[in-house]
Parts: structure tokens; C-alpha cells; sequence
């Protein structure tokens, strides 16, 4: 089956500022594919230019194989799409505005929308003035996932929501993974990405840097490792592939390169290990590690 | 299921997606009308009721023929001319010529500017707060928002339209002559419409939209009042102005229909243009880029009366650029008005209400009351930019530090201060070179400088309502504009409908007016401070007791 989405070398500037750089994305149906990157990085104007709202500089791009600028509006039949900042017309209700984007859809499952309202535990008869950012959100959301489309576009769509609210959040694209729908996810909220995502593209200053699923992401990357041993821990440090090792207390911390790791187990076995705990690298790491510094880009991945 | 949802959504494609860029029009349309379901009655009530207001008033005001001969003999003088129209029809004037002349112009504009407003809430106001973002991400055509805003704008004038037929009709006028005046007014109405519609694709930003839309608006104003000025029944200038189009139907004297052909084939052309532009755009993006601007903020910015200045910059140099324009070209007429005085002495009586100093002097006065008017405008407008400032937030955000509430009213308001100053002095400055240049008296420019600035106490007068207004924010701001409305509508109109000397006197434009090179009255000037002071701080104080909206 052709990809739901396909970006290849997308370039994109506004004036002198150029906010897309030659920029990849590919979406295979009926994945949850993470999109992330830091402020500025593009994500937005990616998705914008996704919807048909901007016109490509230069680059293919194709939606449902189909030219977004040229398809707009048949496109939009088929997908529905969240910003992270949702501006809303102040004299009507919440009710009234998800009705609104419903029938610039083509109407709305009335069941849906109530079940949606009470998960999302959003009073539809207040004004939307009266909303919160989070409240606003949710309109949106609910708007959203109560079309039935088969791509769901979402731009940062859980700023502003609380904890419970995201994990509402979070089982709702579950079921719409279930149902078959495809997604694109741009978020900053990590664990959020690494609970629901299949695959995840990481871009910065409008270029792919890394794209792939979370565990080859992962594979080329490092565990942390927390340590208590009768020995000196900290012995690990000469071996290549250990890095940031530091002292708390009893406990030794260090990062360790995956095909590193058997020779660090091997150092620490003989010191009479107490406890240790290793976890798989965390997006946060990964964010870190590709924007930490300039110099760490070009390390790994599919690069582009 | 998925299969069935599947089929359903390949039979909803093919069914919408053959409306092209057009899909959704009506929706948004219908969306767009419910939003002004309020706001569109009440201009067309508003203009109708002015309308059916004269109809009663001017048969007592002028009972009979002679009495609207010496009305007649005001349109023919090239001050009254500028002022109204183009001054068909005086031999012999009517009720219904009087109407076509001296209130169709006003009416028309105000039709514009209700059509600026309406498109461009519409369109870029939408797309600057992201919601056209949100609708287009739906299936919405490209073109649907802005054929939707053009849709409610025409419909707009349309009711207009209906309502100043009936009230003309009512008024025991000529049917056809009348439609004439309507639909003059509403075409009017539709052409700066799609002026707009031109200017939304220009700047990202909505305010500056409608500020190039106004200013065109401006333009065409003072086009047809210098041509109508030039020559009876208006010259070659009249001509260049959507106004003077509408004006030059003659109606009730001498009915042509063509000229009314130019505003809809100007809408045309113009509606092609905002087309075309809004084809090849960017949601959000305006035809000129956004520039960068410095990394750091001046010393001056930091200031909160920086910040308030640098925000109001753009609307205070308009401002200034229109009164100045507007004002200069009134003042190049002095020399026809001095002649025409001389001519007919009556006239000088008319004008000459202020008494002392000489004639072209009273009758500028005249005219710098109305610019004061415009200087009001600007003040009680650049006051309640605090509202919007506050219901986005950013209030909320500056009053979080330590800025205290008085402080920070008080910064906005010493710009707007400056802003009053520097426009009425922009506009005395403007009108005495125009004159003193026409009749050769340099000396003038200075003079009608101080003068104007004379109406400071009056605009502040308007700004403290304002002011208070804002304090008391529950009460809204609907009366500061009834109050400057009444005020303005008195000032031009109180003379010619007769109103008892004590509601002339009581009107603050005519109580502040200074005749240059006569002793200074300072006693009401006084007054007027004190009042606006009071205003002042009862606004603040009522600011700091009340709660923040967002």
C-alpha cells in the first residue's frame, strides 16, 4: 500500500527565513508516526504546508498521493487536523463550535460527540470565552476525533492539558490506531510519543535529522545505568563507551553505548553489585543528544 | 465496518469534492450572518433612522420654498459643496434633493465603512487569530471564506438598501428617485467591500487591512469634495470617487442611472484583483513579508508608554497623513470661499456664526471643528485599544509584574494624549498652509496650529469618557460613541435642523472653538480640562477597584 503521507525534500521559506530544508517524512497507513523537534524546528509549517494552507517552495510532497495545494479540499474529506493553539469565536459554546467544524465536514455522529464531551469532561453549553487554553483544546480534539476520517493530523494537540485529560488523550489515539487510522503526531511531550508513536521523525532547523521506529532509534543509542557495588563503581569510566559518569552518594550513574554495555557488566560483576537499575534511553536523551550541541548532529539513524 | 465506513467516505469525496474551491460558501456564509446578526441591523436601522429623522425635521426647519432656497444657496458656495455634495437641483430645491445632496455622500460612506469592517472580520481579522486556519483544515474550498465574507457584505448592504428605501419612501419621496439614493448607498457600501477584500490580501494583519481600506475611503471623500467645490454640480474629480458616483444620479432632480454602472464595474475589477491574490497566497501570509526586527528593546520600549507608543505608531502616522491631506485641501479652497463671500454676503452670515475676525478665518473654524471631530475619533479608538489589550491577556501579563494598574492606565493615555496633540496639530497645521498658501498669508499655518490645539481639552474631554468606560467595563462602550456621535451629528447638522441655541451651546466641539486673532476665551477651554482630568481618575480609579477580564 502507498504511503499516507510522503515529503521528500520539502523546502520552504518565509522571506530571508528558511523554515524548511530540504525536508523528508514518510507515513505508512494505519501508523502513529512521531513528529518531533524543537521550537522553530519546522513542524508546524511542515504541517501547514500538509493541509495545503502553504505553498511548497520546492520538493515533492503528497497527501493520499494527491498534490495537498492543487487537492485541498478533496483532501481534507479524508483527514482531520488539531493545532496546538486553538483560537475560538468568542459569543458561541463550546457545543456550538464543535457543531460548526462538524458541518464544514459533513455532519456529525451526535453519540460520538457526547461520549467524547464526557471523556474529555468538556461543558458544551459554556461560552467559549469562558474557556481555558486546555478547554479550547479539547474542542478541537473532540471535533476531530469524532470525524470519521482516516488521517489525523495533530499539531502539538495536548499543550494545555492536564495530566488525566492526556491520558484520555492518549487511549483515544489508541483506538483510532485500532480503527485503522493513520497519525501524525507533532509533540514536545516525550512520554507521550513513546507511549503511542511507532515511528518518529526528529527534525531540527528544517531538516530530518533521524527517522525510524523507536527501537532502532533507540538501538543506536545508550542505556543509563544506576549502581551500587561494594567496589569502586566508578572504575567503569577507562572503558570506551562510557560517558557522563557521576557520583551521588553511594550510587554511580554513567551512560553506556549499547555494544558497550557487556564490558561495563563485566567490570562491575566482580565489585559485588548491591542494586542497579538500566533504562532505555529516553526521548528527553535523545532530544539532548541531537540538540544538545551542533557537533552531535550526524550521528546515526537514517540520515538525510 | 471498515469497509462500509470506507464506502461512505469514498461517496462523501466524490460528492464534495466538485465544489472545488467554492465547497463550504454557504455554510460560512450562513456562520458569518449569525455572527452579525446584531451588528448588521444596526448600521442599516442606524442609517435608515437618519434618514426618516430629516424627512421630519427639515419641513420645520424650512417650511417653504424660501426658506430652502437659503439652504440651496449653502450647496452652491464651495465650502458647503466640499462639505455634502455636488449641488444639483439648487434652483428649485426639495426635500428630496436636499436629502441627495447634503446626505447621500455621509450615508455612503458610512456604508463603506460598515462594508471595511464587516470583510475584513471576515477574512484577515480570521486568518490573523488562526481560526481560517482551523475552518480550511476542514472541506472548505480556498476561495469559500472570502466569497462567504463578500456574500454577507453584499446581503449587508442589501438590507441597508431595503431599509433607506422605506425610510425615503416614507418620507412621501419620489419611489424611483428614491431607489436611486438606496441603491447608490448600498452599491457604495459594496465597492469599498471589495476594497477590502483587496487590502486583506495585502497586510497580515487586520487592523492595518482596514486601516488601507479606510484611507481609500478618506480619498475618495476629499476627491469628490475638492471636485464638487471646484464647480457646481461637481468636476472631473467628483468623477475619480466611488461617492461622487453615487451622488451623481441626480436623483430627485434629474434621474440618471449610469453612473452607478461605474461601482459595480470598479466591484468587479476589484473583486478580480482580491481573487487573484488570494489564489496564489499562503494562509496567514500577507503579500509583503514580515520584516525582522531588532534583538534587543530600545531604552524607550521598555517604558510602558514606549511599548503603548510603538503599538499606536502606525495608526497615529495614518491618522496624521489623512487629516493632513484632507485638511490642507480644504484650506487651498479659501481663496474661492473669500471670493464667493464677497459675492454674496449671505453666505457670510451663515458661516459667520463665531463672530469676529474675518470671514475666511470664522469659516475655518468651522471646518476645524470637524477635524476635531476626526481627532475625538481617534482618541476614544486608541483608548479602547485597552480592551482588546485585556481580553487577549496581555493586560493580565504586564499587571502580573510590578507595574501597578494607574501606571500602566496612565502610560496609554499619555500616548493617546500625544496622539490627539500631534493630529490636531498636524491638521491646524495643515489647514492654515492650504489657506494661507490659496490667498498668500503664510502667517496663517501658524495661527490655525495654535488654534486647533485650542480642541485639546474636547478630545481629552472624549478620551476621559473613554476612559471611564473602561473602568466600568460592564457597562460597555456603546454610549462614549453615542455621546461623540450626538456631539458631531449636532455640530454639523444642530445649525441646519434649527435646535434651540441651548443644545448648540451645549455641544463641546462648538464650546472650545477659537476664532485666531480675537482674544482667547479660556474660560471654557478650562472647564473642558478639569472635566477630562476628573474623567481621568474616576476611569482609574474605577480600573483599580474592578476585576481583570482575562
Amino acid at each position: 500500500m502507498s504511503a499516507v503521507i510522503d515529503v521528500r525534500q520539502l523546502s520552504k521559506s518565509f522571506g530571508s527565513v528558511r523554515a524548511l530544508d530540504e525536508l523528508d517524512l514518510t507515513l505508512e497507513p494505519g501508523e502513529v508516526h512521531g513528529f518531533l523537534g524543537p521550537n522553530g524546528a519546522g513542524k508546524s509549517t511542515t504541517i501547514r504546508v500538509l493541509l495545503g494552507l502553504l505553498r511548497a517552495d520546492a520538493g515533492d510532497v503528497s497527501v493520499f498521493g494527491q498534490d495537498p495545494w492543487q487537492k485541498a479540499v478533496g483532501l481534507h474529506n479524508r483527514l482531520a487536523y488539531v493545532p496546538g493553539d486553538v483560537n475560538l469565536w468568542p459569543k458561541i459554546t463550546g457545543g456550538e463550535a464543535i457543531d460548526f467544524f462538524a458541518s464544514l465536514r459533513g455532519g456529525l455522529d451526535r453519540s460520538r460527540k457526547d461520549e467524547l464531551l464526557q471523556r474529555f469532561d468538556l461543558d458544551p453549553t459554556k461560552k467559549t470565552r469562558s474557556y481555558s487554553k486546555g478547554n479550547r483544546q479539547k474542542v478541537a480534539l473532540i471535533a476531530a476525533l469524532a470525524s470519521d476520517v482516516e488521517l489525523l493530523v495533530l499539531d502539538e494537540p495536548t499543550s494545555g492539558l492536564d495530566p488525566l485529560m492526556e491520558l484520555v488523550f492518549q487511549e483515544c489515539i489508541r483506538e483510532a490506531k485500532l480503527a485503522g487510522r493513520t497519525v501524525l503526531l507533532s509533540s514536545h511531550i516525550l512520554a507521550e510519543v513513546e507511549s503511542l508513536c511507532d515511528k518518529v521523525t526528529i527534525i531540527r532547523q528544517g531538516r530530518t535529522v533521524q527517522t525510524g521506529t523507536l527501537a532502532e532509534l533507540r538501538h543506536l543509542h545508550r542505556t543509563s545505568v544506576v549502581v551500587v557495588c561494594d567496589g569502586d563503581a566508578a572504575s567503569v569510566e577507562s572503558l570506551p563507551g562510557v560517558h557522563d559518569i557521576r557520583r551521588d552518594g553511594d550510587r554511580v550513574l554513567f551512560n553506556v553505548d549499547d555494544d558497550a554495555l557487556p564490558a561495563a557488566m563485566g567490570r562491575l560483576l566482580p565489585l559485588g553489585i548491591r542494586s542497579l537499575v538500566s533504562t532505555p534511553p529516553t526521548l528527553e536523551e535523545l532530544f539532548v543528544h541531537h540538540y544538545g550541541n551542533g557537533a552531535a548532529v550526524g550521528a546515526g539513524g537514517e540520515q538525510s | 465496518m471498515t469497509a462500509t465506513m470506507t464506502a461512505s467516505r469514498a461517496m462523501r469525496h466524490s460528492h464534495r469534492d466538485d465544489g472545488g474551491n467554492l465547497v463550504a460558501t454557504g455554510r460560512l456564509t450562513r456562520f458569518a450572518l449569525r455572527r452579525d446578526r446584531v451588528r448588521i441591523p444596526v448600521w442599516a436601522v442606524s442609517m435608515a433612522g437618519l434618514i426618516g429623522y430629516f424627512g421630519l425635521v427639515i419641513p420645520i426647519a424650512y417650511p417653504d420654498q424660501a426658506a430652502l432656497q437659503t439652504r440651496a444657496a449653502i450647496m452652491k458656495d464651495p465650502a458647503g459643496a466640499m462639505m455634502t455634495g455636488p449641488g444639483y437641483g439648487v434652483e428649485n430645491y426639495t426635500l428630496g434633493a436636499m436629502l441627495a445632496n447634503e446626505l447621500l455622500g455621509m450615508l455612503a460612506a458610512a456604508a463603506a465603512l460598515m462594508s471595511i469592517f464587516l470583510v475584513i472580520r471576515h477574512t484577515r481579522a480570521e486568518e490573523e487569530t488562526g481560526r481560517t486556519e482551523l475552518i480550511r483544515a476542514n472541506i472548505v474550498g480556498r476561495h469559500a471564506p472570502l466569497t462567504a465574507a463578500l456574500i454577507a457584505v453584499a446581503i449587508a448592504n442589501a438590507a441597508v438598501t431595503a431599509l433607506l428605501m422605506i425610510a425615503l419612501v416614507g418620507n412621501g419621496l419620489e419611489g424611483v428617485d428614491s431607489l436611486a439614493v438606496a441603491a447608490g448607498v448600498g452599491l457604495v457600501g459594496l465597492t469599498f467591500g471589495s476594497v477590502a477584500a483587496v487590502t486583506a490580501q495585502l497586510s497580515e494583519h487586520a487592523r492595518t487591512a482596514s486601516g488601507m481600506a479606510g484611507a481609500v475611503l478618506g480619498l475618495a471623500y476629499v476627491l469628490r469634495g475638492v471636485g464638487d467645490a471646484q464647480e457646481l454640480g461637481g468636476s472631473a474629480l467628483s468623477w475619480l470617487s466611488p461617492i461622487g458616483w453615487a451622488q451623481q444620479t441626480r436623483a430627485f432632480v434629474d434621474l440618471r442611472w449610469w453612473p452607478l454602472l461605474l461601482c459595480v464595474s470598479l466591484t468587479v475589477v476589484l473583486l478580480v484583483g482580491a481573487y487573484l491574490l488570494a489564489a496564489g497566497r499562503d494562509v496567514g501570509a500577507g503579500l509583503v513579508p514580515a520584516r525582522l526586527g531588532r534583538a534587543n528593546a530600545t531604552a524607550a520600549l521598555v517604558h510602558p508608554a514606549g511599548l503603548t507608543l510603538r503599538m499606536e505608531r502606525g495608526s497615529i502616522i495614518g491618522w496624521a497623513v489623512g487629516l493632513f491631506v484632507f485638511a490642507a485641501l480644504t484650506g487651498s479652497m479659501g481663496q474661492g470661499i473669500v471670493d464667493s463671500f464677497e459675492s454674496q454676503p449671505q453666505f457670510a452670515e451663515m458661516f459667520g456664526a463665531l463672530g469676529g475676525g474675518d470671514v475666511l478665518r470664522r469659516t475655518l473654524v468651522t471646518f476645524l471643528g470637524t477635524f476635531a471631530m476626526a481627532v475625538a475619533v481617534y482618541a476614544v479608538i486608541s483608548v479602547n485599544r485597552l480592551r482588546r489589550e485585556e481580553a487577549e491577556g496581555r493586560t493580565g501579563a504586564v499587571l502580573a509584574t510590578n507595574m501597578s494598574r494607574p501606571h500602566w492606565l496612565l502610560s496609554s493615555l499619555a500616548v493617546t494624549a500625544l496622539g490627539s496633540t500631534v493630529l490636531l496639530g498636524v491638521t491646524g497645521f495643515g489647514l492654515g498652509a492650504g489657506a494661507g498658501a490659496s490667498i498668500g498669508e503664510p502667517s496663517l499655518a501658524w495661527d490655525f496650529t495654535l488654534t486647533a490645539l485650542a480642541y485639546l481639552p474636547v478630545v481629552l474631554f472624549f478620551a476621559g469618557l473613554a476612559v471611564l468606560a473602561y473602568g466600568l467595563l460592564r457597562l460597555g462602550g456603546w454610549w462614549v460613541w453615542l455621546l461623540l456621535v450626538g456631539s458631531i451629528l449636532i455640530g454639523i447638522y444642530g445649525p441646519l435642523l434649527n435646535l434651540p441655541d441651548a443644545v448648540l451651546d451645549a455641544e463641546p466641539f462648538g464650546l472650545v472653538a477659537q476664532v485666531p486673532g480675537t482674544e482667547v476665551d479660556a474660560v471654557p477651554l478650562l472647564w473642558m480640562s478639569v472635566a477630562a482630568v476628573a474623567l481621568f481618575a474616576a476611569g482609574t480609579l474605577a480600573f483599580r477597584k474592578r476585576d481583570l477580564e482575562a
